[in-house]
């Protein structure tokens, strides 16, 4: 052990100077030295990737730039030898192509709502604008019932029983009104009556059904003593629930919650039902990136929430609610979105009563919309699932309730989570309503299949350069949502640290 | 200095009343039959070997745990499966966590200011107020705008017993509030609780640490296998342990 070396004390005496980095660390020869030439193999790679690339890239400019038709009337220009992209042809088409069969000289009410969505859609994408809340309701009450009106026309048949029906409706929601504001039991107490009057309504209602008579039958359009009784019963039910609530602060905010919802949906009935002198489209007549875009934005902005509601239901500890859940999500994924479309387009008329009948789109819309709402779920149930339990404990100890726990503390986190799987649900629903040609609904996709065949044009690049400008159209799409689902995840880092 | 520790009296207010409490994790019964009362103002701190139950005890106390069997009144509210009950404590008890649990995704003040509003619907502006106060209280007003994930572990648990103290609980529950800690953290963190503990502030300590136990407690607890199985005043517990059980923990323990 002797012949071990001593440790040497040391002591520094003088500060290490601070020296620049060496030049193969800055300015562009130090990056192409360390990131396309560190060794000699890796930079016989980049020469072979960069070469393959500006190949292709050249390939790609000289057909759709140098090579390409840029006009003509017909399919000369584009048939010559050697000849790149038939632009003249995409041109002629172009309009078609975003509005389908949209009636011509009615087109500007397609422009006018792409421009109020783009117009609310930009500041609402826009962290630093303000008014975010009023922005929201416009663009998710107002702005759906706009468009609704301007490309359908409005004018919608609702008759005077519809109004009835909506009416009992509630009144039935008024019934239950003191369960919500006293909670389950003390609402049961105090509104006993009021509850009894409205369960024999809906007794009376549904039995008006069974009994079907050409007397009794009611159905949901026309009157009928059936109808006309329930509506006494269950009107006379929601008012004995509105006195109750008299004199509770808690109370109070459901009834007034009570009245603007229903201003709300008897307002949007007569709106609905308004003639604004619009001339009516069938929605058969709609097309093309229109088409593409009602039915992506309607499945992105419905499934976000339900899939919310889905992914909470299938965490909840109720087992019925947990059951629903379950079994919802997994029989629409379970099913390919073609079969839900088929299903939605040609086997729902048939169970559906006789005289009942609502719109191909409208049915392609919900099946869409239920079918993405229960991928949704899924993602959103990871993201919940990565949140810590601490966090839920800290929210509870608080004394925050279960949705203001779930909306201020776990959602938050959650959903910034899972904002890639989020965009990547979105990009593949944008891209997959293009399924909804399978059915006669004439999107993009379909419509640019159909004009491409159009003898006129028909040319070796008529198909190539229709396809190129359709995938440009849905990349441009999903690009711009990828981009800004990586700006919005780069905004909401807070430098997390668990 | 702390006031001088003593034994409750009788003739107290009791803020928390425990009786013939038990519970069980599936088959494992890891409550067995606790009785305690505590009085307002109390400081007490609950020590033990690691499994005895301490954290699931004062997690009962404001239901964050259910308990099977007996009863728990906290300021005379049962504890019962009536959600309004729950929350009506859960408004008058803080709770801070070994993991200090602040969120995230929210700055400091947005954590402290976020019941206030959305639980006691205080305007924004006196939450605010009330919580640069508190902040001021734990000595960092300057981290107000930070996000948690900004702050050193010692700030953190601050923030976490400042965000408790904005709701002003009748009552404090600590969960080894300093076990997650630095050693050079952990000063810092119980200098707040000291001073809490001068306010008045009736409270309930899961911790390890024996020199705070002597500054501020007026009882320690000593809790092994479910069971409380020793309370005493602070002086009387370290000096002169009843139980077997007591002598092994504290010889492990104190040096």
């Amino acid at each position: 052990m002797g012949s071990a070396p001593k440790t040497s004390a040391y002591l520094r005496t003088e500060e290490a100077p601070l020296l620049p980095p060496p030049i193969s660390m800055v300015g562009i020869q130090g990056w192409v030295l360390a990131n396309l030439f560190p060794t000699i193999g890796n930079g016989i790679v980049s020469i072979v990737a960069g070469a393959f690339l500006l190949w292709m890239g050249w390939g790609i400019l000289d057909w759709a730039i140098f090579s390409a038709a840029w006009s003509g009337d017909n399919r000369e220009v584009c048939a010559a030898e050697g000849a790149g992209a038939c632009w003249p042809f995409v041109q002629s088409r172009f309009a078609q192509w975003i509005y389908g069969f949209y009636p011509i000289d009615q087109r500007w009410r397609v422009n006018i709502c792409f421009i109020i969505g783009a117009a609310a859609l930009v500041p609402m994408l826009m962290p630093s604008m303000p008014h975010k809340k009023w922005n929201a309701l416009f663009l998710l009450i107002a702005y759906p019932l706009i468009t609704l009106i301007l490309l359908t026309g409005g004018h919608f048949s609702i008759t005077p029983a519809g109004f009835l029906n909506a009416v009992i409706i509630l009144a039935l929601a008024a019934t239950f009104l003191p369960l919500l504001a006293f909670g389950i039991e003390e609402g049961i107490q105090s509104n006993r009556f009021g509850l009894g009057l409205a369960g024999f309504g809906i007794l009376v209602w549904l039995a008006s059904f069974v009994i079907g008579s050409s007397v009794w039958h009611s159905g949901l359009g026309s009157f009928s003593p059936g109808s006309i009784a329930a509506a006494v019963f269950i009107g006379a039910g929601g008012i004995f629930g509105i006195i109750q609530l008299r004199g509770t602060g808690s109370g109070a905010q459901a009834w007034r919650n009570w009245l603007i919802g229903s201003a709300v949906l008897l307002g949007l009935m007569l709106i609905l039902k308004f003639d604004f002198g619009l001339e009516p489209v069938e929605t058969s007549q709609w097309g093309g990136l229109l088409v593409t875009l009602v039915v992506a934005v309607t499945g992105i902005v419905a499934s976000l929430p339900l899939g919310i509601l889905l992914a909470l239901g299938r965490r909840s500890n109720m087992p019925i609610v947990k059951t629903f859940s379950v079994v919802f999500i997994e029989a629409w994924r379970g099913v390919p979105l073609i079969t839900v479309l088929f299903m939605a387009a040609v086997m729902l008329p048939l169970f559906l009563p006789e005289g009942v009948n609502f719109d191909k789109l409208m049915r392609a819309l919900i099946g869409v919309a239920l079918f993405s709402s229960a991928y949704m779920a899924e993602v959103i149930r990871g993201g919940l699932q990565a949140i810590p339990r601490g966090q839920y404990e800290a929210a509870q100890a608080l004394g925050l309730s279960y949705w203001k726990m779930m909306s201020l503390i776990v959602l938050p986190q959650a959903l910034k989570i899972v904002i890639p799987g989020i965009v990547n649900s979105f990009i593949s629903l944008f891209k997959d309503t293009t399924l909804v040609s399978i059915v006669g609904i004439f999107d993009l996709l379909q419509i640019v299949t159909t004009s491409s065949n159009d003898a006129k044009w028909a040319s070796p690049q008529t198909g190539t350069t229709a396809y190129f400008t359709a995938a440009l159209i849905f990349w441009i799409f999903c690009f711009s949502m990828s981009r800004y689902s990586v700006f919005m995840e780069r905004r909401l880092e807070t430098g997390h640290r668990r | 200095m702390a006031a001088p520790a003593k034994m409750p009296k009788t003739g107290d207010v009791p803020a928390i009343q425990i009786t013939n409490m038990n519970k069980w994790f599936g088959q494992f019964h890891v409550l067995r039959d606790i009785n305690l009362t505590v009085y307002k103002g109390e400081r007490i701190v609950i020590c033990g070997p690691s499994g005895s139950g301490k954290s699931t005890l004062i997690r009962c106390i404001n239901r964050l745990e259910e308990h099977q069997k007996g009863d728990i009144l906290v300021d005379g509210i049962a504890l019962t499966n009536d959600l309004k009950k729950i929350d009506e404590v859960r408004r008058e008890v803080g709770m801070v966590f070994q993991h200090f649990n602040l969120f995230p995704h929210l700055t400091v003040l947005e954590n402290l200011t976020l019941a206030p509003i959305w639980v006691r619907k205080m305007p924004k502006k006196d939450a605010e107020a009330a919580a640069m106060k508190y902040l001021e209280r734990v000595k960092i007003p300057e981290q107000a705008l930070k996000y948690p994930g900004q702050l050193s572990g010692g700030q953190q648990q601050r923030v976490a017993i400042a965000r408790s103290l904005c709701m002003n609980p009748k009552i404090m529950l600590f969960d080894e509030p300093t076990s997650a800690l630095d050693p050079e953290m952990i000063k810092e963190v119980l200098e707040v609780m000291v001073d809490l503990a001068e306010s008045g502030m009736t409270m309930l300590c899961v911790t390890h640490e024996m020199g705070f136990a002597r500054q501020v407690a007026n009882r320690v607890i000593f809790m092994d296998m479910g069971q409380i199985v020793e309370q005493n005043a602070p002086e009387e517990f370290f000096s002169n342990p009843k139980s077997e059980r007591t002598k092994l923990f504290l010889s492990q323990i104190l040096h």
